[in-house]
């Protein structure tokens, strides 16, 4: 790599950090950066500087150049405020995949492009492998952490410019080489939730209530009728089963579906959750389509189930839990040793 | 670190002055008695500690026995903001204060009086602002930014009608390195000053309180400093800050002549050079006589500033955009927005501020790296 100029994204957590070792190692000239995306409230403290500081720490422990790059304007208009759109509108919002679209796939790329870096690292699980068509994002080795979902969208003239250094480890990996170099943020617990909502200072109904007025709803069965109340429809998810105001002993309801405009939310059994196809929108194959027999996931730590895309539905080979609208659907196929991302869709209201 | 490392960052903290280590030396290891003590070795030390007072009050027209030693230029102005509303009353204070006089005056639900386009603070707005309720009138008297000085006379005669028990503080932090403080801010009765921002060491400073005004401690204890700040005094850099205030006053107007012709050459060059690139608080081209000599203060247009600094560091000029928080990141500036500069220009601001130690070849270098990188950025997007 002799010395070829690569900035790594670095969060403060032990992933980047062991990313931007091993590239050192790898004899690429790397240069830090920390975005600092958010300057309110969030439980690593204001702005947060502590991993501001850990990010800093191990950028001068591996002996390279650290900078910091204020994101936090784009971080509002690309992530917070869509965020808080889409939960006024009873759709539940991705922001770790739109911080990755705007953020670090896009902002900072340019960024980068304009000092001189053609390449920009970040610790993300996940693969990217070469196939006749170009790069594609892939599952990374350690299935508990694949972050793939969150890098669907990747483009291939994107892909070109990255490098995932981890895809190929496990976090039990990762860790052992931050140990064995002692590295600051070996033990450093793994990131939680949302990055710009502080669980200890309310969550996210406290933060929603800081910038949009909630709407209480009222919860009905399946038939119609009125069986509780829920202080703020915005909070509530199909499939939540806690939190719907629902009393009284009998099988647990789930909610099953959430109309805003109606100012309602439809409880029903576990297996009224279940449905054989799925509405979608936004339809997108990387390469060619190849609606058949693809694999797709639905969150970012969820479980996949197979399916086949139909227009603008997904049918599901097996009943499948109602996927809440704005979630997006990834697609995946095998492809020699990998799991390919294939395409993707949100899943519509 | 790259071999040609040219310093604009004078407004941040300034090298220390050779002279001022070398005072500091024998405090560290021969003279370092508690001053407060009794033996030899403390009286040798408070005697070095009290030459300083004579130096600083002629520098700052005050008693030597009005200067409160304390930590820095933070806790000058905090001991001034916070000590004046002990004793009741409205704090008031310009838009364009550092932040440890806005963020005190704002804790205390103080007023805040704007600026015009230039920097210089709007005296209608002030006197609205006063009322006989009012303790204290905090106002910089050079800007850590734009570098603009404020007529403190004009001020004290407005407070003087309409706030007549006030206080006037003013933060010579900035000011101290380039202007005759004791004749600018005669009127005042508190002045800020920071050893490092003119050749002394970091984490020490001065508060001048002048005799017929008091501020009550904010720190007690052992009862230095006359009682208004207690702690052991920082005897090293208090002598540092001396020695180098002593450099000061004695080569002061010579190094204002020399680095106002290097400032005027840089700003000139850029502006020429650069389509686009604005002067902040200067209306017509060249007129700076307003400004601290040192002050370089541009906005560029469809830049940003972390960008270009990133680029800048790496052709080894280190200089600043506006202040920066505790994370290290660049934050829009609260003096620019002040003086009515629109976000996407003040997002393009770059500070280059010069020193007595800067050079005619660190000008140089700046005029031949600092119009190309602004020209790469606007190629290539950020």
């Amino acid at each position: 790599m002799n010395g070829q100029p690569i900035l790594v994204a670095m969060s403060g957590g032990v992933d980047s950090s062991v990313t931007a070792a091993l590239l050192k190692d790898q004899g690429y000239d790397v240069t830090g950066v920390t975005l600092k995306l958010w300057g309110g409230e969030s439980d690593t403290g204001c702005c947060s500087v502590s991993d501001v500081d850990d990010a800093r720490r191990v950028a001068d422990q591996l002996d390279i150049a650290h900078h910091v790059f204020n994101f936090g304007d784009e971080f509002e208009e690309h992530v917070v405020g869509p965020y808080v759109e889409a939960h006024s509108q009873g759709v539940t919002p991705n922001p770790c995949i739109e911080c990755n679209r705007h953020l670090k796939f896009d902002k900072l790329l340019r960024r980068a492009t304009a000092l001189g870096f053609d390449l920009v690292a970040t610790g993300h699980h996940a693969k990217i492998v070469e196939t006749g068509d170009g790069p594609r994002i892939a599952r990374g080795a350690d299935a508990s952490k694949d972050q793939s979902y969150v890098l669907h969208m990747l483009s291939k003239e994107q892909l070109q410019r990255v490098v995932l250094p981890l895809g190929d480890m496990t976090k039990d990996q990762v860790r052992e080489i931050a140990t064995g170099i002692d590295l600051r943020t070996a033990t450093k617990p793994d990131s939680q939730d949302v990055c710009f909502i502080s669980r200890t200072k309310g969550g996210r109904q406290r933060f929603l209530e800081t910038r949009v007025q909630l709407t209480p709803g009222t919860v009905v069965d399946r038939d119609g009728q009125p069986v509780g109340h829920v202080p703020a429809l915005e909070l509530v998810t199909v499939g939540q089963r806690k939190g719907l105001g629902v009393s009284g002993a009998g099988d647990p309801v789930y909610a099953v579906d959430v109309n805003m405009a109606e100012r309602q939310v439809t409880v029903g059994a576990e297996a009224d959750l279940f449905t054989q196809s799925s509405q979608i929108c936004d339809l997108f194959w990387v390469g060619e389509a190849v609606p058949d027999d693809v694999t797709v996931q639905t969150s970012a730590h969820g479980r996949v189930a197979g399916a086949t895309v139909v227009g603008t539905e997904v049918r599901w080979l097996q009943p499948h839990r109602r996927v809440a609208a704005g979630q997006s659907l990834v697609f995946y196929r095998k492809e020699g040793d990998a799991q390919v991302v294939v395409g993707s869709a949100t899943a519509a209201s | 670190m790259e071999s040609q490392l040219v310093y604009l960052d004078n407004a941040a903290s300034t090298p220390v002055r050779a002279s001022a280590v070398e005072a500091m030396l024998p405090m560290l290891t021969e003279s370092y008695g508690n001053p407060s003590g009794a033996h030899i070795m403390a009286r040798s030390a408070r005697r070095a500690i009290d030459d300083v007072r004579d130096v600083l009050a002629e520098g700052l027209g005050c008693g030597p026995g009005d200067v409160v030693f304390c930590s820095g230029g933070t806790e000058a102005d905090n001991l001034a903001v916070f000590g004046s509303a002990a004793n009741g009353g409205t704090v008031v204070c310009s838009a364009v204060e550092h932040p440890a006089v806005r963020e005190p005056v704002m804790q205390l639900g103080g007023r805040i009086v704007g600026v015009d386009r230039q920097g210089f603070l709007d005296l209608d707005q002030l006197r609205a602002a006063l009322d006989p309720s009012v303790s204290l009138v905090s106002v910089m008297l050079a800007n850590n930014e734009s570098g603009v000085i404020q007529p403190l006379h004009e001020i004290a005669e407005i407070m003087a009608e309409e706030a007549p028990n006030a206080l006037l503080h003013t933060d010579a932090v900035q000011a101290f390195a380039w202007i005759d403080v004791a004749t600018h801010a005669a009127p005042a009765h508190l002045i800020s000053i920071a050893g490092h921002k003119f050749g002394g060491p970091k984490g020490v400073g001065a508060l001048a309180v002048r005799s017929g005004s008091s501020v009550p401690a904010q720190l007690v204890g052992g009862g230095q400093e006359r009682g208004v700040r207690s702690g052991t005094h920082n005897s090293p850099g208090i002598v540092g800050m001396g020695q180098a205030a002593k450099d000061l006053l004695a080569s002061r107007e010579e190094t204002n002549a020399r680095v106002g012709e290097l400032r005027d050459r840089l700003a000139n060059g850029l502006l020429e050079a650069i389509p686009g690139a604005h002067e902040t608080a200067v209306l017509s081209p060249g007129s700076r006589a307003h400004k601290v000599p040192g002050s370089c203060h541009l906005c560029f247009e469809n830049i940003e500033s972390e960008a270009l600094l990133f680029l800048l560091e790496r052709d080894g000029i280190l200089a600043s955009a506006a202040s920066s928080c505790a994370s290290g990141a660049q934050h829009p500036s609260h003096v620019l927005e002040a003086m009515g500069y629109s976000p996407e220009l003040a997002a393009g601001s770059l500070r280059l501020s010069l020193g007595y130690a800067s050079t005619a070849a660190d000008v140089d270098h700046a005029l031949a790296v600092i119009p190309p990188a602004v020209a790469r950025l606007r190629e290539m997007g950020s």
